[in-house]
């Protein structure tokens, strides 16, 4: 082979890439090639494998590559530099709510409102990727959560204690475990984040008195120092750290500790988001059935439900080339094909948002128990994070603190309320 | 610009001999590393100057004066982060400069052994920090951690090392001078097998005992060595924050935070402006320390 042979077919090969890159999407239907980007972590990427597959395998003129980003703070900078680079994957998962909120979804995301398939999609979810300008922008992805309390089943038959539907009462049970020489309550602040959950999943409780509590909240009229509901949450830290329930190595332990712990009954407490259920399901297979779950408890037991997290969403970039394709994905996602899709790959973890999608017979008790709060005469409301766009960032180190005796509640929550000013003076809202 | 080079020649005997001579390389051989240094460093710095005074997302920044400053020190636990800042470096230095000169006394005499020990006490520089951070992490567990199951065989019921809020810092601290001893060691060998031998053929012959030989020889001649020392281990535990982090992100609370991790998860927030803030009072915070610092070590080396 000559030099100018070579060159001629190096030439011609670059020029056919070209052409390739330049014409894919529109006239080359065959080649389409997406990127979809998910959360790393085992199981949504199981998730995401199963609905690409069964995607794929029903339309073949579509390839989907799945890329993988890290989760929490850095997750969120890397959506938000990507998004304004104008780099964003076709179709992209995130959360909902405030974050959502966080990335300009107005400025950044297709419209999604008049997608045929909005119409099975519940109310609920479209009110959390609802833009300030009315616009829906995003499909659900995964199933609602509740945020709660695990319990070990066989402790409670062991001391034969029955669910509480009062604060009162779940103290009372502490007080019986901890005397029958088991740890009560389960903490990890070895992960910041798990340590949250008793002022988040407490959202129901201020919101069952005071309705309204989240509208003022966003203008600034409400604080958490002052209001005494919102105060309640840090309250009930406090006093479980008090009354010496935790775990010995709180301080220490992980989020994979706390599940283990709770499984396999070394603790019979672990306050988390229900998302634990596939973990729970995947790494003690053999517990799974001794694992339930109940709300966080009020004052009141006729004000017992639960605070709901809505799913993450599906959302397409404005600057994606293949717009067609990646709407055809989303709209399988957000079908009844999807959610069955996401159930064979993860197990069922709660509810869909989307209607008739269903969960099977044999769910774990864990799922189970947070079915009633959803059913008719159940109550349930959402986390305070999808009805306000505020979160202040450094509630977790705040709870650790609270937690851990090195701070009081009340001094807790006026540290948040200065944490949260912070963060709404960063979004620009009125009246900060 | 005239009379700048009127003084340099007045100065410089080796100009006066080629008065006026060009250099051999035009002008604009400096440009690419002078647009290297004005883009990658220059322009970041003035930059950043002028974003510490705004509120600023990725999309559009909002000129707000001195808000942010204000912010920042206004944080509850800034203050703490400042203090804890100091205390650690303090710490860190001193014990490096102790321990340092210590070993580098026992690794430049007659033992057996000298060469494996140097290399010992070098190994752990070489280790990436985070690896160290998560290994100590884990052998520092309040329960099954390694040290107090070790502490436990003896009787003793060890302490919370990371866990516990009085003590995290310390803990923190500690395994940096683990990690960070052998440099100052290394520096101090280099510094004493400089000392020429006559000294102490002198202080023999003089009747001099070990310790005074110690402390009339060694110490005041590897002062140098010190002043180095010092330097990079103050400044090294000022901007300390890869090892808090791995450890204790700041930890339990904000009892181990230190003035760079309060700046990290100010960023990590989307506090974009205040932690730019944060930035320059960092920067403002090691010059005002670390300068005096250095003009008094070089003034008494010039004292000898």
């Amino acid at each position: 082979m000559t030099k100018t042979t070579r060159r001629t077919m190096l030439t011609g090969f670059s020029a056919g890439l070209l052409a390739m890159t330049a014409l894919s999407g529109t006239a080359f239907a065959q080649s389409i090639n997406l990127t979809y980007l998910v959360p790393s972590g085992a199981d949504g990427v199981a998730i995401a494998e199963e609905l690409v597959k069964t995607f794929e395998a029903a339309n073949p003129d579509i390839n989907i590559d799945i890329e993988t980003r890290p989760g929490g703070s850095e997750g969120d900078n890397l959506i938000k530099t990507r998004l304004a680079t104008g780099t964003m994957a076709d179709i992209f998962r995130y959360n909902s709510g405030s974050l959502f909120q966080a990335i300009n979804p107005a400025q950044f995301l297709v419209d999604m409102t008049n997608e045929p398939w909005q119409a099975d999609v519940q109310a609920s979810f479209k009110q959390v990727v609802t833009a300030p300008d009315g616009t829906v922008r995003g499909a659900p992805m995964g199933a609602a959560m509740g945020g709660g309390i695990y319990y070990n089943k066989a402790i409670y038959e062991e001391l034969g204690l029955a669910v509480p539907t009062t604060w009162a009462e779940f103290m009372a049970n502490n007080e019986k475990i901890k005397a029958a020489g088991k740890v009560a309550v389960i903490q990890t602040y070895g992960d910041t984040w798990t340590s949250q959950l008793f002022v988040l999943a407490d959202y129901y409780n201020v919101s069952a008195k005071d309705g309204s509590f989240a509208g003022r909240y966003t203008a600034g009229e409400a604080k958490f120092g002052t209001d005494a509901a919102a105060l309640r949450g840090f309250e009930k830290l406090q006093e479980t750290f008090e009354a010496g329930f935790f775990n010995e190595d709180f301080g220490a332990a992980k989020y994979d500790d706390g599940i283990r712990m709770v499984a396999t009954g070394e603790g019979a407490h672990y306050p988390m988001l229900t998302f634990a259920t596939t973990a729970i399901a995947s790494t003690y297979p053999e517990n799974i059935n001794d694992v339930g779950f109940f709300a966080q408890p009020g004052d009141e037991a006729e004000l017992n439900g639960l605070t709901v997290w809505m799913p993450d969403g599906l959302y397409v970039p404005q600057t994606t080339p293949n717009l067609e394709a990646a709407m055809k994905f989303v709209a399988f996602a957000a079908s009844v094909e999807g959610c069955e899709a996401q159930t064979r790959a993860g197990g069922a973890s709660g509810p869909y948002l989307i209607n008739g999608c269903s969960l099977p017979e044999d769910v774990p008790p864990a799922v189970s128990d947070m079915l009633p709060y959803f059913a008719e005469g159940g109550q349930n409301g959402p986390a305070l994070e999808f009805l306000s766009p505020i979160k202040g960032p450094a509630l977790e180190q705040i709870t650790v603190e609270v937690g851990s005796g090195i701070r009081t509640a009340a001094d807790g929550a006026a540290l948040y309320d200065e944490d949260v000013r912070k963060q709404a003076q960063q979004l620009g809202l009125p009246g900060w | 610009m005239a009379d700048m080079t009127q003084s340099g020649l007045a100065v410089t005997p080796a100009r006066i001999a080629a008065p006026r001579r060009r250099s051999p390389y035009p002008g604009w051989f400096f440009l690419p590393a002078a647009i290297i240094y004005g883009v990658l460093f220059l322009l970041p710095t003035v930059a950043s100057l002028y974003f510490s005074l705004t509120r600023w997302t990725l999309f559009n920044s909002t000129f707000i004066g001195l808000d942010n400053f204000a912010q920042f020190l206004r944080e509850p636990f800034l203050i703490k982060g400042l203090i804890n800042t100091v205390i650690y470096a303090v710490i860190t230095s001193s014990m490096k400069v102790v321990l340092g000169l210590l070993l580098a006394v026992l690794l430049t005499s007659q033992i057996a052994a000298r060469g494996y020990l140097r290399s010992v006490v070098f190994f752990p520089v070489l280790v990436s920090t985070v690896g160290v951070g998560i290994t100590f992490t884990v052998l520092m567990h309040p329960t099954n951690g390694m040290i107090n199951e070790g502490l436990a065989l003896l009787g003793i019921k060890g302490p919370g090392w990371l866990v516990n809020p009085n003590l995290a810092l310390y803990s923190v601290a500690l395994v940096d001078v683990w990690k960070g001893v052998g440099l100052a060691t290394v520096i101090y060998i280099a510094g004493i097998v400089a000392i020429p031998r006559d000294y102490y053929e002198a202080a023999r012959i003089d009747g001099a005992t070990k310790l005074q030989n110690f402390f009339y020889i060694t110490l005041p001649l590897c002062r140098p060595a010190t002043s180095t020392v010092i330097i990079l281990s103050f400044i090294g535990g000022l901007r300390t924050f890869d090892l808090i982090w791995a450890m204790t992100r700041g930890g339990p609370g904000f009892a181990s935070d230190t003035v760079a991790s309060v700046i990290y998860k100010q960023y990590q927030s989307g506090f974009y402006g205040l932690s730019t803030a944060g930035n320059v009072v960092l920067f403002v915070l090691i010059a005002v320390l670390v300068v005096p610092l250095t003009m008094m070590l070089n003034r008494k080396e010039g004292h000898e």
